[in-house]
C-alpha cells in the first residue's frame, strides 16, 4: 500500500518581500525518489529549506508522522576542511549522537569506502571520496527520509558510478525516501519516481517524469536553455 | 621555588591552557581576530581597576562581556562578516582606551602582572578557567558543525544564537583572565599562537586540541621563568616564546 508521508499544499514563501515560491502543492510517498527540478533561481533550495522548517511560509506542510530526516545542504564543500585538522572519524563525531567505530565502518562500506579512510584528513580526500563521505554521514543515523540539495552534478565518483546511481542503490537497500534537488534534466528519467518542476514564474508540473515533463513544461522551465538540451 | 612563583605558574598554566583550548575553536571558525578588539576593550576596565584599587577581573569583565555582546548583536543585526565587525570594534576600543587610560599607571593593564598575582586571584583564575572549559567543551562540536553549515546545524536542532552567545561569553571570560597574564594589549596571542602551532603539526581534532594546550602552557611556563630570572615582564616573553615556536612549527608543517 502506498503510504503518504508528506503533503505540501498551497505553499507560498516570501523572502525580503519578494515572492520566491508561488502556490506549490505536491505529495511525497514512502520509498519514492522525488526530484525537484528547475533552473537556477527557481527557488529549489528555498523549497527544501521550507519543508525542513528552516524558513517561514504560508500554506500547509503536513508530515504524516515524525520521521527521522537527514539533510545535506547545498555547497557543503571540502574547502572548509582544508583549513582544519579533522579526520573522517572526527567528522562523524560532530553529529549530535556518538557512534561506535563499527557503526561508522558499516556505513562507510555501504558507500563503497574502506575503513582505512577513518583516520585520513578530510581535506586530503578526493572529491569523489568526499561525496561518498557526505552520503555516509547523512546515512549513519538510519534516516527514513533524505533531503539532498544539488550534490555536485553528475560527478563521477569512481568505479563508473555516479553519485545518483549510488543513491539509487542505497535507496533500494534501505527503503529510503529521497528528495533530490537538481537543475540537471539528464538524471530525472532514470532516477525519479516523481518530479516537481519549478520555473522562474512558479510551479509548472508535478508527477511521474514521463507524464509531467511535457514539451510545454520543459519550455516553460528552461526557456532558451531547452534548445541546448534538444540539439 | 618561592610561593609567589608557584602561584604565578599555576595561574599562568590555567589561563594559557584554557586560552589555547578556546583558541583551537576560534581558529577553526577563523575568528581568532575578534579576541583582539575584545582584549583592547579590557584596557579601560583594567585602568579603572588600577586607579580605584579593586580587582583586575572585576574591572575588566564588564568591558569584555560588553564587547562580546556588541559583536553578537551587530553580527545578528547587520549580517556583516565577523572580521569586518572586529576591525570596527578594534579601532573603537583602542580609541576609548587612549582617551581614558592613564598611561603612567597602565603597564599592568597593557602587559599583565602575573608575577604579583595573589592567592585569592589564583583561586579565582582556576575557578573561571574551569567554567570556561565546561562551556567550550559543551559547545565545541556543535560550533564546528555550525561552521560547516548553518542549515545543517538548524536541522540538527542546534540553537545557533544560544551557541554563539556561549561562545562569545567564553571569549570574554578568557580575555578577562588573560589580562592577568599578558595584559590587554597582547591577550589575543595566547588564543591565536598555540592553536596555530598545533594546527601546523596535526591532522586529527583530538591531537590538535591537546597539542595546542601543551604549547600554550609550555610557552607560559618559559615566559614566567625567564621573566623571573632576568627581571623582565613575563607577558611579552610568553608571546615571543610562542611566536618563536610557531616559526619552528612551520618547518614541520603537515600538509592536511
Amino acid at each position: 500500500m502506498i503510504q503518504k508521508i508528506l503533503e505540501v499544499k498551497n505553499l507560498n514563501v516570501f523572502l525580503d518581500n519578494e515572492k520566491i515560491l508561488d502556490n506549490i502543492s505536491f505529495t511525497l510517498n514512502q520509498g519514492e525518489i522525488l526530484i525537484i527540478l528547475g533552473p537556477n533561481g527557481a527557488g529549489k533550495s528555498v523549497l527544501l529549506k521550507t519543508i525542513l522548517g528552516i524558513l517561514p511560509y504560508n500554506g500547509q506542510v503536513i508530515w504524516a508522522n515524525k520521521f527521522k530526516i537527514s539533510y545535506l545542504p547545498q555547497g557543503l564543500n571540502q574547502l572548509f576542511f582544508k583549513n582544519l585538522p579533522i579526520t573522517v572519524k572526527d567528522f562523524f563525531n560532530l553529529k549530535n549522537k556518538k557512534f561506535k567505530e563499527d557503526e561508522i565502518i558499516n556505513v562507510l562500506k555501504l558507500v563503497g569506502l574502506d575503513k582505512d579512510i577513518l583516520n585520513k584528513s578530510i581535506g586530503n580526500l578526493s572529491t569523489g571520496q568526499f561525496q561518498r563521505i557526505l552520503i555516509a554521514w547523512s546515512l549513519i543515523d538510519n534516516p527514513e527520509v533524505i533531503f539532498f540539495d544539488e550534490p555536485t552534478t553528475g560527478i563521477d565518483i569512481g568505479g563508473g558510478e555516479t553519485i545518483y546511481s549510488l543513491l539509487y542503490k542505497i535507496k533500494q537497500d534501505k527503503n529510503l525516501t529521497i528528495v533530490l534537488v537538481t537543475h540537471d534534466l539528464n538524471i530525472v528519467y532514470g532516477l525519479a519516481d516523481k518530479v516537481l518542476c519549478l520555473g522562474k514564474k512558479g510551479h509548472i508540473c508535478f508527477g511521474p517524469p514521463a507524464k509531467a515533463l511535457t514539451p510545454q513544461a520543459l519550455e516553460a522551465m528552461f526557456g532558451m536553455e531547452l534548445k541546448f538540451y534538444k540539439h | 621555588m618561592n610561593n609567589q612563583l608557584v602561584l604565578s605558574l599555576i595561574s599562568g598554566v590555567f589561563i594559557s591552557g584554557i586560552a589555547a583550548y578556546l583558541g583551537t575553536l576560534m581558529l577553526s571558525r577563523k575568528m581568532s581576530v575578534i579576541a583582539e578588539p575584545v582584549a583592547h576593550l579590557a584596557l579601560p576596565g583594567a585602568a579603572l581597576a588600577i586607579i580605584y584599587g579593586f580587582d583586575l577581573f572585576l574591572g575588566v569583565f564588564p568591558f569584555t562581556i560588553l564587547g562580546a555582546l556588541i559583536i553578537w548583536l551587530l553580527e545578528r543585526k547587520t549580517k556583516l562578516p565577523i572580521e569586518n565587525l572586529a576591525a570596527i570594534l578594534f579601532a573603537s576600543s583602542i580609541g576609548v582606551a587612549l582617551l581614558i587610560l592613564p598611561i603612567e599607571e597602565a603597564e599592568e593593564a597593557l602587559v599583565g602582572n602575573i608575577l604579583n598575582i595573589s592567592f585569592y586571584e589564583t583561586i579565582f583564575v582556576i575557578l573561571i578557567s574551569l567554567i570556561i572549559f565546561g562551556i567550550v567543551f559543551k559547545i565545541y562540536n556543535k560550533t564546528l558543525l555550525l561552521n560547516v553549515s548553518e542549515d545543517l546545524a538548524v536541522v540538527s536542532e542546534i540553537n545557533i544564537n544560544f551557541y554563539n552567545f556561549l561562545y562569545l561569553l567564553s571569549i570574554a571570560l578568557t580575555v578577562s583572565i588573560g589580562v592577568y597574564l599578558v595584559g590587554g594589549l597582547i591577550t589575543a596571542a595566547l588564543i591565536a599562537i598555540p592553536a596555530a602551532i598545533s594546527k601546523n603539526l596535526n591532522k586529527s581534532l583530538i591531537q590538535y586540541k591537546l597539542f595546542s594546550i601543551f604549547f600554550g602552557t609550555i610557552i607560559t611556563i618559559f615566559g614566567i621563568l625567564l621573566g623571573q630570572k632576568f627581571n623582565l615582564q613575563p607577558g611579552p616573553l610568553i608571546v615571543i616564546c610562542g611566536a618563536f615556536i610557531f616559526l619552528i612549527s612551520i618547518i614541520f608543517k603537515k600538509s592536511n
